[in-house]
């Protein structure tokens, strides 16, 4: 037998410490799922360490203006994998239409708003819950109001600046606010798992991933993606999947999982941020940094 | 300079396309505040085209807006609060390649506020780039970062006289440097593999030679990143796997029993036996699980696993599993010499219960003794009756339960530590061996209690005769809803009726006023296992057979129990499945034992105990 770990053996070793390190020591633990192909390779790496299970919720943020096929993947890998899946959603906002374009707020706002906001308080427990009953295959308003403390997010340092500084274990205050410049130490695999009640936690497990880790790590393992990331013969995928009146697909071929590795290979986006297609990075001097420091994830 | 580049990323393109992996290290850039970190990293960045596109022009149009200078620190620097500092605050992470790997460069802050932040950044690397100033020269955390590196193990280490240009290129300054450093290096233990003239805001002895210093016919930067070497691999070494959990997952229809942990050294297959420390329980691997993979007979460093067991044994997180037929077994200890570094606002002193972390154990801990505390600036050594933050000190610490743990130049991984204090990390350090002595914290307590007890006249035995019957503290434990209470309360009952002098002692885990929840279980747990010991020794002493019942622990939380109970008897009845090891438990009574039943086989021990001698019933 081959005793030596590879790139892709190592990142998800320490992916699975760092989600069994959470799992330990925080009991309202959460995981977000925005069905995307990061947090998507995050679930994996869940079942990986849970040998098979995932033993907390998911939680999607929906908009409302996620692209149709999105939430049926969800659903289907959600009844599939037996995933205690749970959405929840800005409802008066998308009621009195004050969405980017059509309400005449900008994409930042729109941002705060729909998943910001959403966010926060899907996670506080003060707005519904909606909860899949694996029975009906619907979702059904949630009972459990308790509010989810510990949340594993699927961010990577490559993605942007404000993103290289996270930490894999990161505090919180109960506003969600992040202290860059007071971050604690994390050393030979210790993080930060104590804490006094009240804080609230993010957890990165991700954090040293490159998206052509993620792209890799997805066609060695063979874990269902959607397919908006691919071609559908028009010349154009999308790169980073967020809200349609927000996301641009890029110039690309592509057509299926192993195209995508070997189009990454060649350094043809190397000089183009992923994120590019998202348009409410743009909008000031450090859009995503404002949107982060608010608990964007 | 663009050939080069060119030359450079053409390379690469074409090995990618054809070689599936890279390899990939970590580097760290460390040195003194202003001495130049960023700009090299920004130069690296730069000059390898790794950045993306429009990013330098981006940065340089920002500058031009902004009426400042360009930098190549700024492409770093990407936060905003950055910015309006002008200095790193934490260890931004960037990116590039070289033909040879991929490296991921972590820029640590060379401000003192932010060691934290450096030691965070340092720890993840597997070398370093150390920055002196060829103008300002050596200064504080030049030799604080040095310490620091040769602390976290770091055995890749070259060190970058920057800011050449600023000299003149003159080699009598880099020489000078070269002398004065090496000696520093010399004093620690420790050897560079290098020493490098550079300018990163010129580009010289960045990816290339350069032609400013003709004397210098050494490595260039890049050059010097593409030798360092890999850390050997670990799977030759004994075999440690850090307990992190163990899974049940029943309620989803899994039987399976699943001890996780990450292997940190070492190899273990299938059938292989294996110790659990500090326990000492012993069993034999039954299988590897893993998902979506293919059936595996062994494991080893560097996996993050799961393995059944061919026994049902009780072992709790934190426990190192090691193999059982391998030599250089872990030390178990309770006192460990350490080299520490200290980061906590609050100063590292004596007669305080912290948490100590080694790799997954997580045990209180009190600093016993300070050997001497270094002066980083300097390297002078001193006594001092605490550690300050931001201090470097040789010490001895004492963990209040058995650890295990190796010395660190035997496996680093287990040999390492982090100090928690108020839900922080507030330091870290290395295990340079365990100290054997009879001092123990508990010991002192319990000598300086005894020494300053008033006893009245009334003897034990004066007691035992008044009373008919001899004191003793009787320890009902067991897991939850094994009917531990109802025995407790039915044994107490019995003796009452019988006129014995005795009380149930009905607290679950809270005995002090202050609120358990603002503080880590780990310490309340041995808190209040320390103040059961002391309740107890006072009933008992006043000639009370005192029944208490108690969940959730281990070994080494009797032992504390009956040191602290000394010199009066303790007597351990377990209910249901034993987690303990036999000689720790006097009595065994099946789960959920009818009352009656329980309470003649206890009477029955205590008679056997000579607690209830016979002579007394007379």
């Amino acid at each position: 037998m081959n005793k030596t770990m590879d790139k892709l053996d190592n990142l998800e070793a320490q992916s699975v410490f760092i989600l069994r390190e959470a799992y330990r020591e925080f009991k309202s633990l959460v995981m977000l799922w925005s069905i995307g192909k990061d947090s998507t390779v995050l679930l994996w790496l869940a079942r990986k360490a849970f040998l098979g299970h995932v033993p907390f919720p998911l939680v999607h943020v929906d908009t409302s203006f996620k692209i149709s096929e999105m939430i049926a993947y969800r659903d289907k890998l959600a009844l599939q994998w037996k995933l205690n899946m749970i959405y929840g959603q800005n409802k008066a906002t998308l009621d009195a239409k004050k969405t980017f374009p059509a309400g005449a707020i900008d994409r930042i706002s729109c941002c705060k708003a729909l998943k910001t906001e959403a966010l926060r308080h899907t996670l506080a427990g003060d707005w519904p819950r909606y909860r899949l009953n694996h029975s009906t295959g619907k979702y059904e308003l949630d009972t459990n109001t308790e509010p989810y403390t510990g949340v594993i997010v699927g961010v990577r340092a490559d993605e942007e600046g404000s993103r290289s500084k996270e930490r894999y274990f990161s505090p919180r205050d109960r506003n969600n606010d992040w202290d860059i410049g007071d971050q604690p130490p994390e050393l030979w695999n210790q993080f930060k798992t104590d804490f006094a009640p009240g804080t609230h936690l993010r957890i990165h497990p991700l954090l040293d991933w490159t998206e052509l880790n993620i792209w890799e790590y997805i066609d060695r393992e063979n874990i269902p993606i959607t397919s908006l990331y691919f071609d559908q013969g028009e010349g154009k995928r999308y790169r980073s999947l967020g809200c349609y009146p927000c996301t641009f697909p890029v110039e690309s071929t592509a057509k299926n999982v192993k195209e995508i590795v070997a189009e990454l290979r060649t350094g043809k986006f190397a000089n183009i941020a992923e994120r590019s297609g998202r348009a409410q990075d743009k909008e000031d001097g450090g859009g995503l940094e404002t949107l982060r420091r608010d608990g964007y994830m | 300079m663009n050939k080069e580049i060119q030359r450079l990323s053409g390379r690469r393109n074409k090995m990618n396309m054809c070689e599936v992996q890279f390899e990939q290290m970590n580097v760290v850039i460390v040195g003194h505040v202003d001495h130049g970190k960023s700009t090299l990293i920004g130069r690296l960045l730069a000059d390898t085209g790794s950045l993306p596109k429009g990013k330098l022009e981006e940065i340089k149009d920002r500058c031009l807006r902004n009426a400042r200078p360009f930098e190549y620190a700024f492409l770093l620097d990407a936060l905003k609060d950055e910015q309006s500092q002008g200095i790193t605050i934490d260890t931004a992470r960037s990116f590039f390649k070289s033909q040879k790997r991929d490296y991921i460069i972590i820029d640590a802050p060379g401000h003192i506020e932010f060691l934290k932040n450096m030691i965070t950044g340092a720890a993840r690397a597997e070398a370093a780039l150390l920055v002196i100033d060829a103008a300002e020269g050596i200064r504080e955390n030049s030799r604080r970062h040095g310490y620091m590196l040769s602390l976290l193990g770091i055995k890749n280490i070259t060190v970058c006289v920057n800011k050449m240009d600023l000299v003149a290129y003159r080699q009598e300054i880099f020489d000078e440097i070269k002398t004065q450093y090496s000696k520093f290096l010399e004093e620690i233990n420790l050897e560079a593999n290098n020493f490098i003239p550079i300018s990163a805001r010129e580009g010289q002895n960045i990816i290339s030679l350069s032609k400013q210093m003709s004397w210098y016919h050494g490595n260039s930067i890049l050059q010097q990143l593409d030798s360092f070497r890999k850390s050997a691999p670990k799977d030759e070494q004994p075999f440690r796997m850090p307990v992190q959990d163990i899974y049940k997952f029943t309620a989803q229809g899994d039987d399976r029993r699943i001890v996780v942990g990450r292997v940190e050294s070492g190899t273990i297959s299938v059938g292989q036996e294996v110790i659990f420390f500090p326990s000492q329980k012993r069993s034999k691997i039954k299988s590897i699980e893993s998902f979506n993979t293919t059936a595996k007979k062994e494991t080893f460093a560097g996996q993050s696993t799961g393995v059944c067991l061919e026994t049902q044994i009780y072992i709790s997180p934190g426990e190192l599993m090691c193999r059982a037929q391998e030599g250089n077994l872990p030390h178990i200890n309770s006192k460990i010499r350490t080299n520490l570094f200290w980061l906590g606002k609050q100063p590292f002193v004596k007669e305080k219960i912290y948490k100590l972390k080694i790799a997954t154990q997580q045990v209180p801990v009190v600093l016993s003794e300070i050997v001497n505390v270094m002066n980083a600036a300097e390297l002078s050594k001193s006594a001092k009756a605490h550690i300050d933050r931001h201090e470097v000190a040789e010490c001895v610490l004492e963990t209040l339960k058995p650890v295990a743990f190796d010395n660190v130049n035997m496996i680093p991984e287990t040999g390492r530590f982090v100090v928690v204090d108020n839900y922080e990390i507030a330091g870290g350090g290395i295990i340079l061996s365990p100290v054997f002595d009879n001092q123990s914290s508990l010991k002192q307590h319990i000598n300086k209690r005894e020494f300053e007890w008033e006893r009245s006249a009334i003897t034990p035995e004066n007691r035992a005769f008044k009373y008919q019957h001899k004191s003793a503290l009787i320890v009902i434990t067991g897991q939850i809803d094994t009917g531990k209470q109802r025995i407790a309360k039915a044994l107490e009952e019995k003796l009452f009726n019988m006129g014995k002098f005795t009380y149930f002692l009905g607290i679950s885990n809270r005995l002090s006023l202050s609120s358990s929840e603002l503080k880590d279980k780990t310490l309340v747990k041995f808190e209040h296992i320390q103040q059961l010991g002391e309740l107890s020794h006072i009933l008992t002493d006043a000639g009370l057979i005192l029944i208490t019942s108690i969940t959730d622990i281990d070994d080494s939380d009797l032992d504390t129990l009956r040191f602290l109970n000394n010199p009066n008897k303790t007597l351990v009845v377990n209910v249901g499945e034993n987690r303990f090891s036999s000689e720790k438990i006097d009595l065994n009574l099946v789960e959920n034992e009818e009352s009656q039943l329980a309470v003649n086989k206890i009477v029955d021990l205590l008679v056997k105990s000579v607690v209830l001698d016979p002579e007394y019933f007379i």
